[in-house]
């Protein structure tokens, strides 16, 4: 955004690639307590709304035969489901509207977030800390509430050797514990990245000479973000899947 | 000088992101060679594939987070 | 800290260009969104959404399984008229047979009892031309032995003999039959 000023008055070609991440008030105003709406808080609210029109309006004819809206909406239902049921297991199917939630949420916000001049929450790490903290939390408290001590099996793997196991169960409770953040770090990373890449290219786009490359570089980043945003948000929901099953069936 | 320093440790840690390119190139030709030669397995695999890839690329991801944090908040 | 130069002239991030995920003051406002995101989000695909997928997918399931029941009954009749089609194509078949064979019977009959009478009547006419043609060779015999008796009488005569009609038919006779 502040490119072509800076551009101009600063010595040569500066970027401002993370720009597009401040968080700022929305309606004006000085400081941001913790209830202020912010463009952070628009584009999550946009989420939902997105989200509502998808999954609520776009089913309401509760069509037998489904129609555009519909089937995408079936689609994404079938798709977490069968995740779900294929790498959490059957007796999984209780987290399925958590691990929805989780999916729905990334993926319009990802979406939503390659709009020209939008905000994406998942590019800021406040957001997917708190997601992978939740996963991490759920995951935590489930596998000790089914399986007792025995959650704690995950780390000693028994079909090692007996003078690895100590070795092995440090390694695996870090391990453990390096989860949520790099859960975490994935999401906002592969987000910030693509959007910061795409402000460095647009950025080269003021130089007229090399400005067509510019402009088809960032068509082919943007086209590689679409892939991103979608894959990421099925990542983060599979390694989700993942995390659950070893709190269910924590044997190895 | 020391912002010059900072972004000379950036570059290097940009390096990072290739060598996370290598990993992900490794595990989707990997995933390639073998559903090639059992095709019928392939599908059920997919999602092992993007796990891998996931991993794969955190690392490049991290490495890219060290150049930022190095560029823009030391 | 980046957002008090904010209203300045756009410099947004002037004085400090830090990386805006690590300004931790706006973390609290972010989290606190998130949370009341994720919580309205979890609510209406939980209590709207997400059942109502299921029941739609679940009378589809239904309405597939009642269409292939009842496609598989429209089968089951298709089959069945095909089996009666069949049969009554069999019955008109041996009908057509059975009349043909009547037929060819009463034909055969007609056709013996033509043939009985033509072989009667011909056998008739063979028999009546067999009387005609023996009463034809038997005047011819008498007239054959009348000529010899006629001729060896004459014969005898003429050699000087005395024609002794008794003794001339009887060698007629048997050289005619021998």
């Amino acid at each position: 955004m502040a490119t072509e000023t800076h551009g101009a008055e600063g010595n040569s070609l500066v970027f401002h690639p993370m720009d597009q991440f401040i968080v700022k008030p929305l309606f004006g105003g000085e400081g941001m307590g913790m209830f202020t709406i912010t463009n952070a808080t628009f584009w999550m609210i946009l989420a939902i709304v997105g989200v509502i029109a998808l999954m609520v309006l776009g089913t309401s004819r509760r069509a037998t035969i489904p129609g555009r809206a519909q089937s995408v909406a079936e689609l994404a239902y079938g798709f977490v489901y069968k995740m779900v049921e294929d790498v959490a297991g059957k007796d999984a199917v209780g987290f399925f509207p958590y691990i929805m939630t989780l999916f729905m949420f990334i993926v319009f916000s990802n979406f939503l977030g390659l709009l020209p001049m939008s905000f994406t929450p998942t590019s800021h790490f406040a957001v997917t800390v708190v997601l992978a903290m939740l996963v991490f939390l759920t995951v935590t408290i489930v596998g000790f509430v089914k399986n007792g001590s025995k959650f704690l099996g995950l780390f000693w793997v028994s079909s090692a050797p007996l003078a690895l196991r100590p070795v092995l169960a440090i390694i695996e409770v870090i391990s453990y514990f390096v989860r949520p953040v790099s859960h975490s770090i994935r999401l906002a990373g592969n987000v910030m990245a693509g959007h910061a890449v795409i402000k460095v290219f647009a950025g080269f786009a003021a130089i007229a000479v090399i400005s067509p490359v510019s402009v088809l570089a960032i068509t082919a980043m943007y086209g590689l973000e679409v892939l991103v945003s979608f894959i990421q948000a099925y990542v983060f929901t599979i390694l989700t899947c993942v995390y659950l099953k070893d709190a269910l069936h924590p044997s190895h | 000088m020391e912002g010059d320093l900072a972004h000379i440790g950036a570059g290097l840690a940009a390096i990072g992101s290739g060598a996370a390119a290598i990993g992900v190139g490794n595990v989707a030709g990997n995933f390639l060679a073998g559903a090639l030669r059992n095709p019928s397995a392939a599908a059920s695999q997919t999602a092992t594939l993007f796990i891998g890839i996931a991993f794969a690329e955190a690392l490049g991801i991290f490495s890219f987070l060290v150049a930022l944090l190095l560029m823009f908040a030391v | 800290m980046a957002t008090e130069t904010h209203d300045a002239a756009g410099h947004v991030a002037d004085a400090a260009p830090g990386m805006p995920q690590l300004d931790f003051s706006t973390w609290a406002n972010q989290i606190f969104w998130l949370v009341v995101t994720l919580v309205v989000i979890y609510l209406v695909l939980s209590r709207v959404a997400l059942p109502r997928i299921a029941a739609v997918l679940a009378e589809r399931q239904g309405t597939i399984t009642n269409d292939i029941a009842a496609a598989e009954d429209l089968k089951q009749k298709a089959v069945e008229a095909e089996e009666a089609y069949n049969q009554a194509l069999a019955d008109a078949r041996n009908e057509a047979n059975n009349i043909i064979a009547a037929t060819k019977t009463d034909i055969q009959k007609d056709l013996d009892v033509a043939l009985a009478k033509a072989d009667a009547e011909i056998a008739a006419k063979t028999a009546e031309g067999e009387k005609a043609i023996a009463a034809i060779r038997e005047g011819a015999l008498e007239s054959v032995k009348a000529v010899a008796k006629d001729t060896a009488k004459e014969l005898v005569t003429a050699m000087g003999g005395k024609a002794d009609a008794k003794t001339i038919t009887a060698a007629v006779t048997a050289r005619m039959k021998g």
